[in-house]
């Protein structure tokens, strides 16, 4: 029988928007769409004091599960947020996995998790849960607006402002906002209204996915199969979800019948042959889609502002679709808040789109190379493919090869014009536009973690001696002092930081570095602070 | 004398096997066949060493003879 998950259904509210009299309608950020990007756009801007109203078409979260796999960068954030608890909960980890060719086992590999950090590498989670849990973290906020069952039927932005149209249930009505952030999906309407185009390839290789619950157990691990007997010249991929939900993703080929594909007659035997017939399992969801790779030439269209998968489509290999939706987000809110607060110039906004830009550029090469490994698209690709396949079985170097999607690393802002590059030097990675690595610390002797202690405003993160008053007094900045204000429970800190007597980083509200020295400044610390605000870009400009 | 080395060695594998799809891309199939032949002769002048290059051929081959006696 099937896991018997129901949906939760939110109920749609009027507002007060559609009773007001003009002049009430006007608010600094309306968000469409409240998918993953959506939610965390309300949730992390509340964090930042700023008022939002999501307008999403539906009344309950994603239908089938969709993203599965949510990585640890994505994790850090969710948890800065205040929502990751949940999540980790109910998600689940695998570390063994297995790729198959033909018709045996070409190795198997095993991802110790690396010690010293908070979350997990990932976690395989259905979008569902992963919705649910943000609209409920919502529920406990007081800046969110999140209105069901509001449908944005046009966007019209002007110099001033952008005017919404929506339609409800109870009718029709008219609210405006100083930034729209368009988070609403794939087919966006916010992008049509904006002239705005994504650009990039199209995948013609069709996908047959289909979640399936299983009666019996079943090893908690990732199984890959290339050309295997049961779906010969095709590939499988096995992995598991919370509830023993297991995602099933074959590849049908381009001129496959989708139709027929997904009826259960033809899903059956596909699924009994490679699980064998002892097995029993129930359909819970299935679905067949082709996908697209591309993203906007611009993130940023003057006051409206592209989240998630209408800035950027990847293909779903590598696990990029969300946690690149995600780790945007997170780039942008901290920015958008210092914008509206009169607290950095509006050209701060430029490097969300040109960090994010790098982000998904990243994101689309790691997905696209995946795809391309899976899905040969000549002859001599395949016997390539092929040869790699054959040898990893025996030499660990093809293993290095063998592509059927990387775990989702997050994007170094390497040329971000808000960092202070390097003076001086230092051993580890953690340069300026790298998020920052976790380490454990401990609190007035209770154990803690680093990240637990950055973000939301600047940090700087210190390693003695003292730390100059004027630095204590800035705004937006945080003084966080080894020593002091925190003491390290192994070699983690030290080894991730290279923060040893004397140096220092300024960490941006994003938890990626600004600006790192070995001898604190305050005047170097103070012209750093203004350049990650975008001071510099306005002089500029 | 050096062995063939089959750990991994890569500075960055997805990037080079990209790179050789690429080098591929509109190519025929002779023209492919071609191309592999031209960087094998690259790579091996490259490595030089007799050694090295015997114990190579002879994998290659057994992969091979093993994936038509399968």
């Amino acid at each position: 029988m099937p896991s018997g998950r129901q949906n939760p259904v939110y109920a749609y509210r009027r507002s007060a928007d559609q009773d007001a009299g003009v002049t009430s309608r006007h608010h600094p950020v309306v968000i469409v769409g409240a998918g993953p990007s959506g939610l965390t756009a309300a949730i992390a801007l509340d964090a930042c004091g700023i008022d939002t109203v999501v307008l999403d078409d539906n009344d309950t979260v994603s239908t089938g599960s969709r993203a599965i796999c949510f990585a640890k960068r994505t994790l850090e954030i969710w948890d800065r947020l205040g929502c990751a608890a949940p999540m980790l909960e109910k998600g689940v980890v695998w570390q063994v996995g297995k790729v198959f060719f033909r018709d045996a086992q070409v190795y198997q590999f095993n991802l110790q998790p690396e010690g010293g950090h908070k979350m997990p590498a990932f976690i395989n989670l259905q979008q569902y849960y992963v919705e649910e849990f943000l609209v409920d973290r919502i529920g406990e906020l007081t800046r969110v607006d999140l209105r069901w069952k509001n449908r944005v039927t046009r966007v019209e932005p002007r110099d001033d402002r952008v005017q919404i149209e929506v339609e409800t249930p109870d009718g029709h009505y008219v609210l405006s906002c100083d930034y729209l952030l368009a988070a609403d999906g794939a087919n966006s309407l916010v992008r049509e209204s904006v002239g705005a185009v994504a650009r990039g390839q199209e995948f013609h290789d069709q996908f047959l996915i289909c979640d399936i619950s299983m009666h019996a157990d079943f090893p908690t691990e990732r199984w890959f199969w290339f050309d295997p007997p049961f779906h010969s010249g095709h590939s499988v991929l096995l992995h598991r979800q919370p509830d023993n939900v297991w995602r099933v993703d074959f590849q049908i080929g381009a001129d496959a019948d989708a139709a027929q594909a997904l009826r259960i007659e033809n899903i059956r035997p596909r699924i009994d042959a490679m699980l064998g017939e002892q097995t029993k399992w129930d359909l819970e969801w299935a679905s067949a889609y082709t996908f697209r790779c591309r993203k906007l030439d611009r993130l940023v269209h003057g006051r409206v502002l592209f989240i998630g998968d209408s800035a950027h489509q990847v293909s779903p290999f590598g696990a990029r679709g969300a946690n690149g939706a995600v780790q945007g987000v997170e780039n942008l809110a901290w920015k958008l808040a210092r914008v509206i607060r009169g607290e950095a110039p509006g050209e701060l906004l430029s490097t969300y789109d040109g960090e994010r830009q790098r982000g998904a550029a990243e994101n689309l090469l790691h997905s696209t190379r995946a795809t391309d490994f899976i899905t040969p698209k000549s002859p001599i690709s395949r016997v390539l493919r092929d040869s790699v396949l054959r040898l990893a079985k025996r030499y660990p170097f093809a293993r290095a090869l063998v592509n059927s999607g990387r775990l989702s690393a997050p994007c170094r802002y390497d040329d971000s014009p808000l960092n202070t590059p390097d003076e001086d030097r230092f051993t580890s990675l953690a340069r300026p536009g790298s998020p920052c690595p976790d380490a454990p610390i401990s609190i007035d002797g209770n154990p803690g973690w680093l990240l637990e202690k950055l973000g939301g405003s600047f940090v700087l993160l210190v390693a003695g001696p003292a730390v100059p008053d004027e630095l204590r007094t800035l705004p937006d900045l945080t003084v966080l002092e080894l020593g002091a204000d925190f003491a390290v429970t192994s070699d983690d800190l030290a080894r991730r930081y290279d923060l040893v007597g004397g140096a220092a980083y300024l960490i941006r509200p994003d938890q990626h570095v600004a600006a790192r020295w070995r001898r604190l400044d305050a005047g170097a610390v103070t012209r750093a602070l203004r350049r990650a605000l975008g001071c510099e870009l306005k002089e500029v400009a | 004398m050096s062995a063939l080395n089959v750990e991994p060695n890569f500075d960055d594998a997805d990037a080079f096997y990209s790179a050789l799809i690429e080098a591929h891309r509109g190519l025929s199939d002779e023209q492919s066949t071609a191309l592999n032949a031209r960087l094998v002769l690259l790579l091996a002048n490259h490595i030089g060493a007799e050694s090295v290059l015997r114990d190579a051929l002879e994998k290659a081959r057994q992969s091979v003879d093993e994936e038509t006696n399968t």
